[in-house]
């Protein structure tokens, strides 16, 4: 702490008392907190980066928000709850920020949102996916924009029932995020195909897959259809393993997030071929919006956009759109008019749902195909989240009735 | 049949690079008796050299040219880090130089993300070895048959070395009695750098060949760790066909847990540690510890008093500007000296049995983290009110101290710290996996202070007045008679018990109080972040602790509290860096090495020097 | 004069070695006696046994009329035995004062008790202790930059902060230069003398054994070969043969633990 700071803040706070703390917006530039894994996750907070930077060359080359340009101030929480609070705290009350956003990590997401109800900040949850953030544990101060766990495990089951597979297997990380997944997706399932059953259930340590010993074990059980959740170097010796053993021979695979550049690219020309996954297909798009966003984002930075890009980008593009449609940065002012807000984004227009706070961000549903030595995704269509989420009486019900 | 066979060879498969670094891990223990946090990053290390050379080196030959040749270059890097880092500081207290090693970590963390970039790299796959054979109907892939067949020749090259040759014997003489090497004229200094050199090019050489089984990501140094400490431990300390038993133990065991119990894969092998050390305390090839001095090598520390009138004066001073800060301070001010006292708090708990009595524990988070699960739980199941949430949970974190006390008491030294490691890992697992009951990694949240302390002053004052408490509690207690029955107990167990000490006890009661006083600290910490997350009761916890307690001083009264506080703004304002790693490992190595005796050992030093303060000999 | 401390056919043998074989002895109010043989022969071995710290293969110590056997070490001191050892064991991070405060509270039961300070407990005691062996001008030092023969001293006067009715001293002088060797004795011959304890020893140096006990017994091979007034001893043929003929019984390995 920088002596000079500590008696500004100080004197600040002397003067307008502990609990309003927007006054500081009253600067010249409108700051947004950043918060997030930037070291313990570097592959992928560095495009998501990236896709923050454009939008605010973007957003402030236009004149930036309410006549004023908007900042981000970003700091790393190393994956760490309990810090992620202190920052969240220090970026509030000491640097002026108007409102919070980030984080990858679930544990985190739900520590900040949980932070943000009670001291009545905005929090706008880019990119983790745990169902819990919008439902079980939702608030009024929390806004969630990347399609969750459950949305996009029900896309992949909507593309299964359609096999006629019956056996399932499924592999996930023996945590939240992958207990999530695969409830979600056998939930989804078992509604569109009823006489699915599950065969085998395997849940390897996060990071420390002993992927021989899974592919034993699922081969075991002999399934149809195989539905995966481990993602990162964990996916890579999955795969691996897999494909050397002949798991993936003549069963359909369903992966989850596995087709999102972060995932696919280091798998190279082993990419599972054949498998049916949700991810980013940037390289294919001819026109339009998209077209348009992966252009100025590699001509920007001379590398590949991944879905981290797209997700930085949108998250700036809702604060821009939610805090213009408040006409200020007051807090309750910007609540107000995150609900219901709709955004244009590169992938169409999303809209931050009134009754739970998510948006109706969706996502890409493919099958892997190799292609000059790299996996890409072949036979893509945009799934809108909109028609993946549960219907109004059921988000009542998840959702804790007093927020 | 054809089934369980091959599982068996995938065990074997998987053993290969576990006993290559785990073996590496148990030489340098068993001659430098120096605990190799760094292990890991030379593993992580031989993984992205490996990688980069097999890039350029073609073929078979190539391939495994680039295995040996990552091996020896993460050799010279385990030499380099030897003579820089570890030599200064072979003269401090036994265990000191693991908080040097924690450094070389963070270090390494940055330079391999500087060098690699942050993209998880696929190993390439060997040359010649990338199909299968059918083994009674079921596919073996290749390259794990020749993984099963090069262990047992690794051991067998490292026997011969160790058995039958000078530099061999030399070392095992070194592992049985330090001293005598010494006497013999050897150069110990060369003789450990000769072991760093093995035992790295060990670790790197198990990180090039597990490239075609995975690949190189910059996680995979802390996620070997763990493993690799429990193989050492369950072999025994320094005995490398123990190691290799135990790779191969825990192996196959894993891969049946696989199959047959897929939950388990998170606590298999801390269940197995745990039962293998409470039946064979000391492995199942290790000797019983040999030295014991436990943090007690160098100066011996000095007599304790409790503070004078100018010390009370300065304490009671600070303490008035503490309760300022809110008249003064920021917002965010009284929130960083919240973290830091909750912090202060937690480490002069296991100052409290690490400093004076002597017992090292790797797992002392467990009671951090049973104090904030046990208000959290209260809070969230059964809606008990804050304030009684909050004086539960001490007694919830005491009485889970009790029962790991109770288990590990058996055990001393290094094989006590692994079984407390042990027992931790369990607690978090438990917490990690009973998603229903605990919320498993997605924690517990909404966990906030009662209306009459919501808000960050008054919470402020909270702090102040239980963490200040309970810091002022333990060093009161220090100067008591059962603090001086716990120093006896450490300083001498064999006068202790005979004149009417039953030292076992003291320990174990002083390992409750800590661990109580720890849960306090959770409970603080609960409360002031309104959530709690396994993250809490974490290994990477307990090391914090650890590393704060040598930065400040082991041998002082005051080094837990002082080193806690330090660092933890030291790392408020470092963590603001892109490269705070690199910072943090660079600060921690410096202080290392300038300050053997931690900060307060040293200061005190300084203080004598210039006059200012007593050395307790009439001196000034 | 009555038996203090009463040791009937006590044994150990370790693995298939018989360390200690069939001792019996008994040591009488105010006496000193030593415990002579050579290395090996299985003195220290003895002393663990009737400390508690090893187990008997079989055997009966009585103290007082109390068997000891299967006590633990504690309860034994507990009971009134004090003992030193032949390398010192004093609690090297506190003062010297602070070592014999320790005892004292250990023997008024309040190694539990976390309210008092513990430097300000039962303090004119331990001066007066350390005063009975010489030590109180070092009251205030750093145990561990006491000279060896302080050390003994310290020891001593935590051995009797309990008033023990015996004392057990396993080689009180070892390591210590010869003029300092009488001083010692002769400065526990007193203290016992005054305070009316039994003194049992080990001792190798001879000078020091026949100037100062009463009785002397010979161990050789882990049996008593011979129990009696210095005299006596001096005279035995076979003490003779095992101390002056067979030079060979000193360079015998260690056999105890």
């Amino acid at each position: 702490m920088k002596p000079k700071n500590t008696i500004l803040a100080a004197a600040a706070a002397f003067a307008i008392g502990l609990s309003s703390i927007s006054a500081f917006a009253a600067g010249d530039t409108i700051i947004i907190g950043e918060i997030n894994h930037y070291k313990r996750m570097a592959s992928f907070t560095a495009p998501y980066k990236n896709g923050i930077e454009l939008a605010l060359d973007e957003i402030n080359g236009a004149g930036g928000v309410l006549g004023k340009p908007l900042e981000f101030i970003y700091r790393d929480d190393q994956g760490k709850p309990g810090e992620a609070i202190k920052i969240a705290e220090e970026l509030m009350t000491r640097n002026g920020a108007v409102m919070l956003t980030g984080t990858i990590f679930s544990h985190v997401g739900l520590a900040i949102s949980s932070f943000a109800a009670e001291k009545k900040y905005l929090y706008l949850a880019a990119e983790p996916l745990a169902d819990a953030l919008v439902w079980a544990k939702g608030n009024k101060y929390t806004f969630r924009l990347r399609a969750s766990t459950f949305m996009q495990a029900s896309m992949l089951a909507e593309v299964a029932a359609k096999t006629d597979a019956i056996k399932y297997a499924t592999i996930a990380p023996n945590y939240a995020y992958g207990k999530d997944a695969v409830a979600a997706f056998k939930k989804a399932l078992k509604a569109l195909k009823p006489e699915v059953e599950f065969v085998t259930e395997q849940w390897p340590a996060l990071f420390k897959i002993d992927a021989g010993a899974e592919v034993q074990a699922i081969e075991r059980a002999k399934p149809d259809a195989i539905y995966n959740v481990t993602f990162g170097g964990d996916l890579a010796k999955f795969v691996r393993e897999g494909t050397t053993r002949g798991l993936f021979e003549g069963r359909k695979v369903y992966g989850l997030l596995t087709g999102e550049p972060e995932y696919l690219d280091p798998l190279k020309d082993e990419a599972p071929v054949g498998w049916v996954v949700t991810g980013y297909p940037w390289y294919d798009f001819k026109d339009g919006p998209n077209k348009v966003f992966v252009d100025a984002y590699r001509a920007k930075f001379n590398e590949r956009p991944g879905i981290g890009s797209l997700v930085g980008y949108i998250t700036v593009k809702s604060i821009a759109a939610g805090i213009t449609k408040a006409g200020s940065t007051d807090t309750e002012a910007m609540v107000a008019a995150f609900k219901g807000l709709d955004v244009d984004t590169p992938i169409g227009k999303i809209n931050f749902r009134k009754q739970d706070h998510q948006s109706t961000m969706g996502a890409f549903v493919g099958t892997v195909a190799l292609k000059d030595g790299k996996g890409i995704m072949v036979d893509w269509s945009f799934k809108d989240g909109a028609n993946y989420l549960p219907s109004d009486e059921e988000v009542m019900k998840l959702r804790p009735a007093s927020k | 049949m054809g089934l369980i066979f091959a599982q068996l060879l995938t065990g074997l498969a998987n053993a290969a690079t576990l006993f290559l670094v785990a073996s590496g891990l148990s030489l340098i223990f068993g001659v430098t008796r120096i605990v190799n946090f760094a292990h890991g990053s030379f593993y992580m290390l031989g993984a992205f050299i490996g990688y980069s050379l097999m890039q350029v080196l073609p073929g078979m030959f190539g391939f495994w040219s680039s295995v040996l040749l990552a091996g020896l270059a993460v050799g010279v890097i385990g030499v380099i880090v030897e003579m820089l880092v570890l030599r200064p500081v072979y003269k401090a207290p036994e265990l000191f130089q693991l908080v040097a090693t924690f450094g070389v970590i963070l270090v390494i963390q940055d330079l391999a993300l500087l060098t690699w970039g942050p993209d998880d790299v696929l190993g390439p796959r060997a040359p010649g070895l990338k199909g299968i054979v059918r083994i009674m109907g079921e596919p073996v892939p290749k390259y794990d048959l020749a993984l099963i067949a090069i262990t047992p020749f690794v051991l067998f090259i490292l026997w011969y070395l160790i058995s039958k040759t000078r530099i061999g014997i030399l070392v095992r003489a070194a592992t049985q009695d330090r001293e005598m090497v010494g006497a013999l004229g050897v150069n110990q200094a060369w003789l450990f750098t000769g072991v760093f050199f093995l035992g790295a090019t060990l670790a790197g050489l198990g990180g090039a060949i597990q490239l075609p089984k995975g690949g190189a990501d910059l996680l995979m140094d802390f996620n070997i760790l763990a493993a690799i400490f429990v193989v050492v431990v369950i072999g025994g300390m320094g005995s490398l066909p123990g190691a290799y038993v135990a790779a191969v133990l825990i192996s196959v065991l894993n891969v049946f847990g696989v199959t047959y119990i897929p939950q388990s894969t998170l606590v298999l092998m801390f269940v197995v540690m745990a039962i293998v050390l409470l039946i064979k305390p000391y492995g199942l090839f290790g000797r019983e510890e040999v030295a014991g001095e436990h943090g007690q090598v160098g100066e011996p520390e000095r007599p304790i008093k409790p503070a004078g009138t100018r010390g009370r004066v300065i304490v009671g001073g600070l303490l008035v500007i503490l309760a300022m800060v809110p008249f003064f301070g920021s917002n965010f001010a009284q929130v960083l000296i919240t973290d830091i006292i909750i912090f202060a708090l937690f480490a002069a708990s296991l100052h409290f049995i690490l400093g004076l009595g002597g017992l090292v524990s790797f797992g002392h988070a467990a009671f951090f983290g049973s104090g904030a699960y046990v208000a959290a739980l209260l809070v969230s199941h059964a809606e008990s009110p804050m304030e009684i949430a909050f004086l539960l949970a001490p007694l919830g974190a005491g009485g889970a101290a009790i029962i790991i006390g109770w288990l590990c008491m058996r055990l001393t030294g290094v094989y006590f710290a692994m079984l407390t490691l042990a027992f931790a890992q369990l607690i978090w697992s438990l917490v990690y996996q009973w998603g229903e009951f605990t919320g498993g990694d997605d924690g517990l949240v909404d966990i906030w202070p009662a209306a009459w302390l919501n808000g960050t002053t008054p919470y402020y004052y909270f702090t102040l007045l239980f963490g200040i408490g309970g810091i002022l509690l333990l060093r009161h207690v220090a100067h008591t008679p059962f603090g001086y029955a716990l120093r006896a107990s450490r300083d001498s167990v064999r006068q202790a018990e005979a004149t009417g000490i039953n030292t076992k006890r003291i320990q174990w009661a002083a390992f409750a109080f800590a661990g109580a006083v720890a849960g306090l600290s959770g409970a603080l910490f609960v409360f002031s972040k309104g959530s709690v997350f396994p993250t809490e009761l974490e290994l990477a916890k307990s090391f914090d602790a650890l590393i704060v307690i040598f930065l400040g001083g082991v041998k002082t009264l005051a080094g837990g509290v002082v080193g806690g506080a330090s660092l933890e703004f030291a790392k408020d304002f470092i963590t603001r860096f892109e490269y705070w790693r690199l910072l943090l490992g660079l600060l921690i190595i410096f202080v290392v090495i300038l300050a053997p005796e931690g900060i307060v050992g040293a200061s005190r030093k300084l203080g004598e020097r210039f006059g200012f303060v007593d050395d307790g000999e009439g001196r000034r | 004069m009555s038996d203090v401390l009463e040791v009937k056919n006590l044994s150990k043998s370790f693995g298939g070695i018989q360390a200690v074989k069939d001792v019996s002895f008994s040591v009488k109010k105010g006496e000193l006696l030593a415990m002579i043989g050579p290395n090996g022969a299985g003195k220290s071995t003895c002393f663990n046994m009737l400390m508690g710290q090893l187990k008997p293969t079989k055997g009966e110590v009585y103290f007082e009329g109390q068997n000891l056997i299967g006590r633990p070490t504690r309860e034994i001191w507990r009971m009134g035995i004090g003992r030193t050892f032949q390398i010192t064991g004093t609690y090297t991070s506190m003062t010297v004062v602070e070592n014999v405060q320790m005892a004292l509270i250990s023997h008024h039961r309040r190694t539990m008790s976390i309210l008092p300070y513990a430097h300000k407990m039962y303090k004119p005691k331990a001066m007066e202790l350390l005063e009975l062996v010489g030590m109180q001008d070092q009251a205030e030092r750093h145990c561990a930059i006491l000279a060896y023969g302080d050390l003994k001293r310290l020891e001593l006067a935590i051995a009797l902060c309990h008033d023990p009715s015996l004392l057990l001293m396993d080689e009180p002088t070892a390591g210590m230069a010869p003029t300092e060797r009488i001083k010692l004795m002769q400065l526990t011959a007193d203290i016992v003398k005054n305070k009316n304890i039994s003194v049992l020893f080990t001792e190798h140096d001879m000078d020091v054994v026949f100037a100062h006990s009463h009785r002397i017994m010979v161990l050789n091979r882990g049996e008593l070969m011979a129990n009696g007034s210095a005299d006596e001893i001096r005279n035995d043929p076979r003490v003779q043969e095992v101390y002056l003929g067979g030079g060979s019984l000193f360079e015998e390995a260690e056999i105890q633990a």
